[in-house]
């Protein structure tokens, strides 16, 4: 077979810590060879050593061939390999053919010569199937949109090799399927591309082969005509795993959460929830499914008291909570594993110790007539590290140093240690590797057996299927059915979803 | 443990390269760089008298430092200590004028707390319009301090004196002036002020770093939307921070009206004490130690330069030139930072 790329018997070492161990993965021309591993397995090191980032201190890379010493990322790119970052490098203020030429500018007498650019960014995202407008400003693009002008720069420095980061982990399923289009009509082109990722769903439809590493470690590449995402997901976790979360049927109580006609504006002032009702009893989990950007944000910053109420009732346990302030939903019983746990989630200059009592830091023990004690919070935060395994090197490590997968525990132990009557989890295993996603789907469900109410709110079909007791799926702000998962199937979800009454289930 | 280190090694590298390169400058000029360096050393720690010159002088630097420190490390940038430290001082002078039969322990916490309250008040607008209607307190800031210098002049002109430049000395009663502390170093103008000045790096550290109060405040500095979703009032710590802040500053002022000269006088312009409190805090790493060390050291330079045009010929002006590099180099910490990273790693090798 003939590799564009190898690496052969790659160690890199940080201060006596091993994160690449004898690691060997060979990309074939033309292929998408996918590279698996849990979170801090060592994925991104091994692809930091290819871009030049780091030096490895054993093991060759070549590259069509010929052994090469990639020292630094301009050397990567000369040799032809392109790396479409997770977190997007983009300057949100330029346009789409700025963002790409930016730093190889076409010139045209010492000024930048647009239209030319604009030319070329056309040209390419003709080629392969890359829809983009050039004009057009970042900060007003999609998602998805970004993602593309990534890919496209580079293409635009002529990269054959191209590494995509975790690519789906910020993408809607819609932008997930165009982007596996795009994909394959790299391929196509004559393009050959890593792809790293813990999504084994991804890796059985786009890849042909993978390549596996666990703490450190190569597992060894396997063909991905000849596995199974069992088989893979235990090569990757070192046991067996299961997919289906297994539990007891609910026995839901009484109501937690009641809903009534609850009408709530978005940011720019266009009503997100219309007149939306919805239940939540204790003892069962409830999923809202729904396309993005249907009004769940609204719905839950509504209910948590981050967003204002225009019209309806929020009542928990029997008790009017509408329009409370933040700080009173939670005393009242209320938890929420917030969608975005840098933003909302963490404060990632503290210390994540100092995290773990982030709505509690004004209560006994932790601190008392306004002092703060410190001692008490930490032996706080030392027990939840212990019991949500949450992997840090301590208890005062700044969050921001912890994994995402850690950070997510941290908030999930924080969150239900404060025994909540309902927990509000949204997205909860964004990002997350089957590991952690199998353990926060356990908490979850421990919670509803000791007789809580839960609300999940999740884009991933699989989750909503596998975890709640009943799915209220959401369209244009309003709950248009209430089904439970036994007597559904992903395709009606995915109709209802679309707005399709077809099929609908009771209405609430 | 390295980390640390590094945090303690950007400002002293910053400061020796700053000194550096005003040899390098005293020699470019004709200048002997030794003979100036230890007339500025004579001159700031030579003996008593000035030791104590240059600890009066660190004393609202200490203030306007620990100012600009608060608000920075809640998130925001006070750059309006200037005025805050110039209301702080009217406002203590007028109190300590204004009384004349209370007994010293009424009337000196008085004066003070006045000077306190007019920089909190002076803080406290910039905070109201950014919590309520986002406007950038660096912009209110900036216009506060013209605001401040003009409002105190008028102040003193036509309200506290009959049109005179200067208002009376205040009351032996509001006064900071320690006659032990001058028999001690040879007659200064060191005043009890500096006791307070390193009580309120005491307060400032105990506040951020021990109180509900500090744990909410730097919350809010470091991430808005999560000190929201963890049920902090994010509009009224700002308003709080920026009124601390404007506190410490407004003590500043007290400290000079109180202290250092016992009155005050037309300002034709600004004291420059508000804006040095900025290099102040940076070069202390906005900490309440730092502040102290940056303090001191800038007191000693500002003390120490007006003896060097008589000791060695060289001018004074040298000074400002040395702090002006002081500063680049801590804000351009990134290049010392980097520069330490390949020093350790040829090590390394």
């Amino acid at each position: 077979m003939d590799y564009v790329i190898e690496m052969l018997g790659i160690r890199k070492e940080f201060n006596g810590f091993v994160a690449n161990d004898n690691i060997t993965l060979q990309l074939a021309k033309g292929e998408i060879h996918a590279l698996l591993g849990e979170n801090g397995a060592g994925k991104s090191t091994l692809m930091n050593v290819l871009f030049g980032l780091y030096q490895p201190e054993a093991g060759e890379i070549k590259v069509n061939g010929k052994t090469v010493h990639i020292t630094n990322p301009n050397i990567a790119n000369e040799l032809g390999i392109g790396m479409v970052h997770q977190h997007f490098m983009l300057v949100d203020t330029f346009t789409v053919t700025e963002n790409i030429v930016l730093g190889n500018e076409p010139k045209k007498f010492g000024t930048v010569n647009m239209k030319q650019a604009e030319q070329k960014v056309r040209e390419l995202s003709e080629q392969y199937g890359l829809a983009v407008d050039p004009t057009a400003k970042i900060a007003d693009i999609s998602v998805g949109m970004q993602q593309r002008v990534e890919i496209l720069k580079t293409l635009y420095r002529g990269a054959e090799m191209l590494i995509f980061d975790e690519p789906t982990a910020v993408l809607t399923p819609q932008e997930i399927k165009e982007l596996i289009q795009i994909m394959r009509a790299l391929i196509k082109e004559g393009k050959s591309i890593i792809l790293i990722t813990h999504k084994l769903k991804e890796i059985m439809e786009v890849c042909e082969r993978v390549t596996v590493i666990r703490k450190g470690k190569g597992i060894g590449t396997v063909n991905v005509s000849e596995t199974n995402p069992n088989h893979l997901a235990s090569l990757m976790v070192g046991r067996d795993v299961t997919f289906t979360t297994e539990k007891a049927d609910a026995v839901p109580a009484q109501s937690v959460l009641e809903v009534r006609g609850l009408s709530v504006n978005d940011s720019r002032g266009v009503q997100a929830v219309r007149n939306l009702d919805l239940d939540v009893r204790a003892g069962e989990i409830v999923g809202i499914c729904g396309v993005d950007g249907n009004g769940q944000t609204e719905l839950i910053e509504a209910i948590t008291g981050l967003r204002k109420v225009k019209g309806g009732t929020v009542m928990l346990n029997g008790k009017n909570i509408t329009s409370f302030k933040p700080r009173k939903v939670t005393e009242s019983g209320v938890a929420h594993i917030p969608q975005d746990r840098h933003k909302h989630g963490l404060v990632l200059d503290y210390p994540i110790g100092v995290n773990m009592v982030l709505q509690t830091y004004y209560q006994n023990p932790f601190s008392k007539a306004g002092i703060m004690n410190y001692k008490e919070v930490y032996k706080k935060a030392n027990t939840l590290i212990e019991e949500f395994d949450v992997r840090t090197p301590s208890e005062t490590t700044l969050a921001r140093a912890l994994s995402g997968g850690n950070q997510q525990k941290a908030i999930i132990g924080r969150e239900v240690d404060r025994d909540p009557d309902l927990l509000i989890a949204a997205q909860p295993t964004r990002g997350l590797d089957v590991g952690a996603i199998e353990f926060i789907h356990r908490r979850l469900i421990e919670q509803r057996d000791n007789g809580k109410a839960v609300l999940l709110l999740s884009f991933e079909l699989d989750e909503i299927m596998n975890v709640s007791d009943r799915i209220a799926v959401i369209y244009e702000g309003q709950i248009v059915a209430v089904v439970e998962p036994k007597e559904t199937t992903e395709q009606e979800l995915g109709l209802l979803m679309a707005g399709s009454k077809k099929g609908a289930g009771e209405r609430v | 443990m390295s980390k640390k280190w590094t945090v303690l090694a950007v400002p002293v590298i910053s400061v020796l390269l700053g000194l550096l390169a005003g040899a390098i400058i005293m020699i470019v000029s004709g200048n002997n760089p030794a003979a100036g360096y230890m007339a500025l050393w004579n001159g700031a720690f030579g003996d008593s008298f000035y030791t104590g010159e240059t600890l009066r002088q660190m004393t609202p630097y200490i203030f306007a430092g620990l100012a600009v420190a608060f608000a920075f490390r809640t998130g925001l940038f006070n750059i309006g200590v200037e005025g805050q430290l110039l209301v702080g001082w009217l406002a203590s002078v007028w109190v300590g004028l204004a009384f004349t039969d209370l007994p010293k322990v009424v009337h000196l916490p008085m004066a003070i707390a006045a000077g306190a309250l007019a920089g909190a008040l002076w803080g406290f607008i910039p905070g109201f319009l950014k919590a309520r209607l986002r406007v950038h307190e660096v912009i209110v800031t900036i216009m506060m301090n013209y605001t401040a210098l003009h409002v105190t002049n008028h102040f003193i002109r036509n309200v506290i004196s009959d049109g005179s430049d200067a208002t009376d000395a205040v009351n032996e009663t509001a006064s900071l002036r320690s006659p032990f502390l001058e028999n001690l170093t040879d007659f200064s103008s060191l005043h009890n002020g500096i006791y307070l000045a390193v009580i309120a790096a005491i307060l400032m550290w105990f506040m951020l770093e021990k109180t509900t109060l500090g744990y909410e405040l730097r919350a809010v500095g470091y991430n808005q939307h999560a000190s929201e979703y963890a049920g902090m009032n994010v509009n009224r710590n700002i308003i709080l921070s920026m009124v601390i802040s404007g506190a410490f500053a407004g003590i500043g002022g007290a400290m000079q009206g109180l202290g250092t000269f016992g009155n005050m006088f037309i300002n034709s312009g600004f004291s420059g004490i508000g804006f040095d409190g900025i290099a102040v805090a940076l070069l202390g790493g906005n900490t309440a130690i730092g502040v102290v060390l940056a303090a001191l050291l800038f007191g000693a330079l500002k003390v120490g330069s007006l003896n060097m045009p008589i000791e060695s010929g060289v001018p004074n002006e040298l000074v400002e030139i040395v702090i002006a590099l002081i500063i680049f180099f801590v804000a351009s910490s990134y290049m010392i930072t980097w520069l330490l990273g390949r020093f350790k790693k040829k090590e390394a090798k």
